[in-house]
């Protein structure tokens, strides 16, 4: 879905989406004359399965097993509120942490103003959404030190890139430590001037997530901020 | 205050005041992220008016009783500025500006997929700065450019024009003078690709025969102004192509 060779298509709200052999995917709705229609304002992405419509801008909402970042609103007795940028405030329960903790005194493990990296467990009707941090091998845990940028929901794919290839480039370039949520936070950790340059370069990807060949200009904007510092 | 009534608004050669033809629209032009902070924003200058609509959302709704278990409510808010109008308007809401909120609330909400967002609302600001006549359409057909530019699901586009009879005969957008002495005013809004109608007003009398030529005329206009609508978004991402072929 990233870097095709293909012209991005411009659709509006209500634009035939056309199909072909492929299989419609998110941002596309049934009409009731059968067609496939957008729903957003955005570009049409053709991958080898799927047809997705991407919007220029949006917010996140939960989905079940998405990986995210918040950041601790409130305390209950046995649950944290967290903010994930979301229409939907999500919550984490004592039991769902790798600690052993008792009623009333969660606050020890996380308090207000952290940031937790967690995946999504459920979701349910009403886009009520519960978070875990205990599946093993994910690397889900508390955020430590670090520094926390948005950006759009919509924009993360590009962030990551096929297989990681784009935050991993960015990673080596700036020797920083990096966290993608796919509610937009992103947490990174390093030299600050690293963390700098991470920073402009995800600010610009996000300024460019609609154009193609978006790699190879990052590889030229990486070189030059290196060469700039030598 | 506006000419008097016994002025000609329509002259021998068939033009009006502002030389404009009966099925000829007002200049239009449509901005969008004017405001930095708004979810998505436009600004259309139509004619003499000037309105800036402000999207921000879908978030929580409050006060709670607001909220629909089932979809998002879109709350409008319509309002005009002290200094918009010839005579200074007291601010605040009033009947008009409620009256118009709500019908444009209800206009959105038939194009926006409520459904997605169970429990939300979804805010949508307008400030009228200057008005001359055929604002609630302006306010819709803005509205709904916001919000596509904050990326909010829709299945299709609000697009709005007036009608109204003029010394008999029946004109297409209605300016300041044509409004205040016109014999009637038809402000109506369709979903663009369904031609569903959304928003139908009617002031003063319009026979059947008359009443169907303005709806075939705002009909027709309504596809001349989802084109300035469509470039107004698409302006900015206008380098895509040229992106693509580096």
């Amino acid at each position: 879905m990233i870097d095709t060779d293909d012209r991005k298509e411009i659709v509006f709200p209500g634009d035939i989406v056309e199909k072909g052999e492929l299989n419609m995917r998110n941002g596309v709705f049934r009409s009731v004359d059968g067609s496939y229609r957008s729903q957003f304002f955005g570009i049409v992405q053709k991958g080898d399965e799927f047809v997705d419509v991407v919007p220029f801008h949006g917010t996140y909402v939960p989905r079940r097993n998405d990986k995210v970042i918040g950041k601790i609103i409130d305390i209950g007795p046995s649950m944290w509120t967290v903010d994930i940028k979301s229409p939907y405030m999500t919550m984490l329960h004592m039991n769902d942490t790798p600690w052993k903790l008792n009623s009333g005194e969660i606050k020890r493990a996380i308090g207000v103003g952290d940031y937790v990296y967690a995946k999504v467990q459920t979701v349910n009707e009403v886009k009520e959404s519960w978070i875990t941090l205990k599946e093993p091998g994910l690397g889900l845990r508390k955020l430590e030190g670090g520094h926390i940028i948005y950006v759009p929901a919509p924009k993360v794919p590009r962030i990551i890139g096929k297989a990681g290839s784009m935050v991993n480039m960015i990673k080596d370039a700036t020797n920083t430590r990096i966290v993608i949520g796919q509610n937009g936070l992103i947490w990174i950790e390093g030299q600050i001037e690293g963390v700098l340059k991470a920073t402009s370069a995800i600010e610009l990807i996000k300024s460019m997530a609609h154009t193609n060949g978006l790699t190879d200009r990052m590889m030229e904007f990486l070189k030059i901020e290196k060469k700039g510092e030598e | 205050m506006g000419t008097p009534s016994d002025k000609k608004l329509i002259d021998e050669n068939g033009l009006r005041l502002d030389g404009r033809g009966p099925d000829e629209l007002r200049p239009i032009r449509i901005r969008t992220d004017v405001l930095e902070r708004a979810d998505g924003s436009a600004m259309i200058e139509w004619g003499g008016n000037k309105i800036i609509v402000a999207v921000y959302g879908p978030r929580e709704a409050y006060p709670k009783h607001t909220q629909d278990i089932e979809r998002a409510v879109i709350k409008a808010r319509y309002n005009m500025a002290a200094f918009s109008v010839d005579e200074r308007k007291r601010p605040g809401p009033d009947r008009r500006s409620v009256e118009i909120s709500k019908v444009i609330s209800e206009a959105l909400t038939a194009a926006v997929m409520v459904e997605q967002f169970p429990r939300t609302q979804i805010d949508v600001f307008i400030e009228v700065v200057q008005a001359d006549a055929g604002t609630r359409i302006a306010s819709l057909t803005a509205a709904s450019v916001a919000l596509a530019n904050a990326g909010i699901p829709m299945k299709d586009f609000v697009v709005g024009c007036t009608a109204g009879r003029v010394e008999g005969k029946v004109v297409l957008d209605l300016s300041k003078e044509e409004d205040n002495f016109g014999q009637a005013d038809l402000p109506m809004a369709v979903l663009q690709k369904s031609g569903e109608v959304v928003l139908i007003q009617m002031d003063g009398e319009l026979s059947k025969e008359e009443f169907d030529s303005a709806v075939a005329m705002i009909m027709d206009a309504t596809k001349r102004i989802h084109e300035i609508q469509r470039n107004a978004l698409v302006e900015k991402y206008q380098n895509i192509e040229a992106g693509g072929e580096e």
